[in-house]
C-alpha cells in the first residue's frame, strides 16, 4: 500500500532527523527509491522570487527539460517569510507548489510542517559541490536531504579604504582589533562612526553568532535544546553591546535614507556585510563607488578562520509533488549545472552556492563596484569555504522577531546587550513549549 | 382557474424572501463565514508531539479560551492598546477640530478661492497612507529631511522626531495631514445643505458671523461632527500603515506597536493564526463597543437637547 511506505519513509525520516541531529548514530534511510514518482512526463509548478528566474527556466524547458518532458512554470512570489507563510497555507490544503524557494532558517519549519520531501534519494550526490556549512543546512546535519541550496551570503568586512588610509587605520583581522579600529576612529574624527548596529535584520547577528561558533537549535532524543544564550552569542552580544554603549559605534538602524547618507558621504566608512554588498552600496552609496574594498571578516582570535552567512536560500521539493523524482532532477539542474549557474548569476544576480560556480565565467571580473579589487570574487570564494555551520529550529521566525524588538530597545537606550538576548532566548523557548515542544532545560 | 390563484399567491408570499435571497448569500459568504471561521481558528491552537518533525506531528486541537486568556494577560497588546490611546488623544479631537475649522472658514461669506484651497486641504487624502508615511519619515530623518537642514542654519534645537513622546505627535501628524480634508469635505457638505433663511433669520436677529458659526451651524452639523468622530475612532484603533512604514527608520518602534500589528506578527510572521484570530476578535469587539457606544452617548444627548 502506497501510503504506508510513504508513512514508513516519513518516520524513518524522522528518526534520522533526530539521530542524526544529536550525532548519535547515522541512519540510512533515504536510499529506498520510490516509484510512484519515476520523472517526466510531468509538469512542475515553482514557487520562487529570484528576479528573472523564468529566463533561467526557459534554459531548462528548452534544453534538459524539453528531452526529459519535465516543464517547469514559474510563479513569482514575495520573498522570505510571506513565502514561508504562503507554503504553509497551500500545504494544509495540500496544494503547495512541487517546487519552492526557501531560506536556510526557514527550512526546518517547513520540514517541521511536513511541507519538505527527502529528496536524498533523487537529487544524486551533490554533497562535494557544496561548503561543509552550507550542505549541512539543507541536509539539517542528517542523511536526509530538504533543499538543494542555491545561493549564499558568506560575511565578509567591507571598508573604504582610502578613509582608512586618511585616517591611519589598519585593517582589522580579530574583533579586538575591529573594537581598537572603532575607537580610533572616534578619537581622529568624532563625528564619523566605523559602522553602526542595527537591529533591523535578523540575519546579520545570526551570521555574526554563527561564526563564534553559536548553536542556537540542537535536537537530543525526541527534545529540542535552545542555546540563543550560550556562550557564543553571549560573547558576541556583549561585543556590540559594549562598542554600543561606549559610542564607539552608531546604534541607528540601516537601509534608511539616513543609513544611506551615512555611506554615501563617509560618515560611516565599514560595514561587516555579506557577498551581495556590493549591489546594496551601488544603490545606497553611488558617490563612493571604486573607494570601497573587502576584506576576511575579523575572527575571534588570530589563528580561527571562519564566517558567517548572512542571507542565502535553497531550492526544495514539496511532500505535495506527484512528481518528487522529477522535481529534484529540475532542482539538482538549476543549483548545479554549468550553464543554469551562469545564467542565474548574469540573469538574477546570485551568489552561488555551488563551490565551482563561485569562480565560473560570470565571477572572472570584479564587480563594477569594486573594480579597484581585482580579486574580489577569487578571495569570495577562499572565504565562502570557511562558511561555519549553522544550527537552525522549528521557530526561527520567533527568535528573529524577538531580536528585533529587544535589541533596538537595547540599542536606542544603550542598554544591556546581554538582558536583551535572555529576552530573545526566552521568548523563543515559551513559544516551543507553548506549541508543544519538548524542550530541554 | 383554481391552480392558477394558488401560484400567483405563492409567488407573492415568497417574492420578498426572492429578492433578499442574493444578499442574503452574500452576507453569509462574504461576513457571517469569514467571521465564523475567523472565532473557529481563535478556539484552536496547534499541539506539536516530540520534536514536531515528520507527518502528524502536529495536530490541530480544541484549545478552549486558552488563546483570548493568552492575548488579555499579554502585556505588550496592553501597552499597545495605551500607545494607540494615546495617538487617539491626540489625533481625533486636533484632526476633528482642524476639519470643522476650516469647513466654517470655507463656507462663510466673501470667502476668496474656496474651490482652490477645499481642493488643496483634501488632495493630502488621496494619497495612499503608505506613501505619506514615507514622504514623512523621510521628513523626519535628521541626516535627509530639509527641516532639519533649516532649523541647524539658523542654529535652532533639533528634537528627535522618531523617539519618545515627539514620535506620538509625528505619527499623528501623518493621520491629521492625511485625514482633515476628508472630514472638512463630510461637514462642509452638512454646512452646505443648511437653508439659506436660517442664516438670515439670524443676521436679522443681530448675529455677526462669528455668533452665526457658534450658534447656527456647529449645532446644525452636530450629526456630521458624530459621523466624522466615529470613523476616526475607528480609524485609530485600527492604526497599522503609519508606525509600520515608519518601523524600519527607527528602533523607537517595535513590531508589536499598535495591535493590528501583534496580530500582522502573530498571522504572517510567527505563523500563529490561531493567536492572531483570538487577538484579531477582540480588536473587533472593542471596537465595536468603543464606537457604538460614542454613538449611543452622541444620540442620547441630541435627544436631551431635542426635548429641551
Amino acid at each position: 500500500m502506497p501510503f504506508t511506505k510513504q508513512h514508513r519513509r516519513l518516520v524513518a525520516t524522522a528518526t534520522a532527523v533526530v539521530l542524526g541531529a544529536s550525532a548519535l548514530a547515522a541512519c540510512g534511510s533515504s536510499d529506498d527509491s520510490d516509484t510512484q514518482d519515476a520523472s517526466g512526463p510531468a509538469n512542475l509548478t515553482y514557487w520562487t522570487w529570484t528576479p528573472n528566474m523564468d529566463k533561467v527556466v526557459d534554459l531548462w524547458n528548452e534544453g534538459p527539460g524539453k528531452k526529459q518532458q519535465i516543464k517547469v512554470t514559474v510563479k513569482k512570489q514575495a520573498s522570505g517569510d510571506t513565502l514561508v507563510t504562503k507554503i504553509l497555507t497551500a500545504h494544509k490544503a495540500q496544494k503547495a507548489p512541487d517546487l519552492v524557494q526557501a531560506e536556510y532558517q526557514a527550512l526546518p519549519t517547513l520540514v517541521s510542517n511536513d511541507a519538505l520531501a527527502d529528496i536524498s534519494g533523487d537529487a544524486g550526490d551533490l554533497k562535494g559541490k557544496f561548503a561543509d556549512g552550507i550542505w549541512q543546512q539543507a541536509t539539517l546535519g542528517t542523511d536526509a536531504l530538504y533543499a538543494i541550496p542555491q545561493d549564499s551570503g558568506p560575511m565578509m568586512f567591507y571598508y573604504r579604504a582610502d578613509l582608512f588610509k586618511k585616517y591611519g587605520l589598519k585593517v582589522p583581522g580579530t574583533w579586538d582589533e575591529f573594537a581598537e579600529t572603532a575607537r580610533a576612529l572616534k578619537k581622529k574624527a568624532p563625528d564619523k562612526d566605523l559602522t553602526t548596529f542595527s537591529a533591523n535584520d535578523s540575519g546579520l547577528f545570526a551570521g555574526l553568532a554563527q561564526q563564534a561558533g553559536a548553536k542556537w537549535w540542537t535536537a537530543s532524543g525526541d527534545k529540542w535544546k535552545v542555546g540563543i544564550d550560550d556562550a557564543a552569542t553571549k560573547k558576541v552580544a556583549d561585543f556590540w553591546g559594549g562598542l554600543v554603549k561606549e559610542g564607539a559605534v552608531d546604534n541607528q538602524p540601516m537601509y534608511t535614507p539616513a543609513w544611506n547618507k551615512a555611506l554615501n558621504t563617509g560618515k560611516q566608512i565599514a560595514w561587516v556585510s555579506a557577498v551581495w554588498a556590493p549591489g546594496t552600496l551601488t544603490t545606497a552609496a553611488p558617490d563612493t563607488k571604486g573607494k570601497w574594498a573587502m576584506a576576511p571578516l575579523p575572527q575571534w582570535d588570530a589563528s580561527s578562520n571562519a564566517t558567517g552567512s548572512w542571507g542565502g536560500s535553497s531550492t526544495a521539493v514539496t511532500t505535495d509533488s506527484k512528481h518528487r523524482a522529477a522535481a529534484a532532477k529540475f532542482a539538482a539542474w538549476l543549483n548545479t549545472d554549468k550553464a543554469a549557474l551562469t545564467a542565474l548569476a548574469k540573469e538574477s544576480g546570485i551568489y552561488p552556492a555551488a563551490t565551482d560556480a563561485q569562480l565560473s565565467g560570470a565571477f572572472q571580473e570584479p564587480p563594477a563596484y569594486f573594480s579597484n579589487q581585482a580579486d574580489f570574487y577569487p578571495q569570495a570564494q577562499k572565504i565562502a569555504k570557511t562558511t561555519a555551520p549553522a544550527a537552525w529550529g522549528p521557530n526561527v521566525n520567533v527568535a528573529y522577531a524577538t531580536f528585533k524588538d529587544a535589541f533596538a530597545a537595547a540599542a536606542k537606550n544603550r542598554s544591556d546587550f546581554g538582558a536583551a538576548l535572555t529576552k530573545m532566548q526566552d521568548a523563543t523557548v515559551a513559544d516551543m513549549k507553548k506549541q508543544g515542544f519538548e524542550v530541554a532545560e | 382557474m383554481t391552480s392558477r390563484k394558488t401560484r400567483q399567491s405563492y409567488g407573492v408570499r415568497s417574492a420578498p424572501y426572492g429578492f433578499l435571497l442574493p444578499a442574503g448569500i452574500l452576507f453569509a459568504l462574504f461576513f457571517a463565514l469569514p467571521i465564523g471561521y475567523a472565532v473557529w481558528l481563535s478556539l484552536h491552537k496547534v499541539e506539536v508531539k516530540g520534536l514536531g518533525l515528520g507527518r502528524g506531528a502536529r495536530s490541530e486541537v480544541w484549545a478552549g479560551l486558552a488563546n483570548y486568556t493568552d492575548a488579555l494577560t499579554d502585556s505588550e497588546l496592553l501597552h499597545g492598546a495605551l500607545r494607540i490611546l494615546g495617538y487617539g488623544a491626540i489625533v481625533v479631537p486636533v484632526m476633528l477640530g482642524l476639519a470643522l475649522v476650516f469647513a466654517l472658514m470655507l463656507d462663510a461669506d466673501r470667502v476668496r478661492l474656496a474651490p482652490f484651497t477645499r481642493l488643496a486641504i483634501f488632495l493630502p487624502y488621496a494619497i495612499p497612507g503608505v506613501v505619506a508615511a514615507m514622504m514623512w519619515g523621510f521628513l523626519y530623518l535628521p541626516d535627509v529631511s530639509p527641516f532639519y537642514f533649516v532649523l541647524d542654519r539658523l542654529g535652532l534645537p533639533q528634537p528627535d522626531l522618531l523617539d519618545g513622546g515627539p514620535l506620538y505627535g509625528a505619527m499623528a501628524n501623518i493621520a491629521v495631514w492625511g485625514g482633515t480634508g476628508f472630514n472638512m469635505i463630510v461637514i462642509y457638505t452638512a454646512l452646505r445643505a443648511i437653508p439659506a433663511e436660517v442664516y438670515e433669520a439670524a443676521r436679522l436677529d443681530g448675529c455677526s458671523q462669528f455668533q452665526i458659526a457658534l450658534r447656527v451651524k456647529i449645532p446644525m452639523v452636530a450629526p456630521s461632527l458624530v459621523l466624522t468622530a466615529f470613523f476616526s475612532i475607528i480609524a485609530t484603533l485600527q492604526v497599522f500603515n503609519e508606525p509600520t512604514t515608519l518601523k524600519p527608520l527607527t528602533n523607537a518602534l517595535s513590531t508589536t506597536w499598535s495591535p493590528l500589528m501583534g496580530v500582522y506578527q502573530d498571522a504572517f510572521v510567527k505563523g500563529d493564526i490561531y493567536a492572531a484570530a483570538a487577538t484579531a476578535v477582540l480588536i473587533a469587539v472593542v471596537t465595536l463597543v468603543l464606537s457604538f457606544g460614542f454613538l449611543r452617548a452622541a444620540n442620547s444627548r441630541t435627544k436631551q437637547e431635542e426635548a429641551r
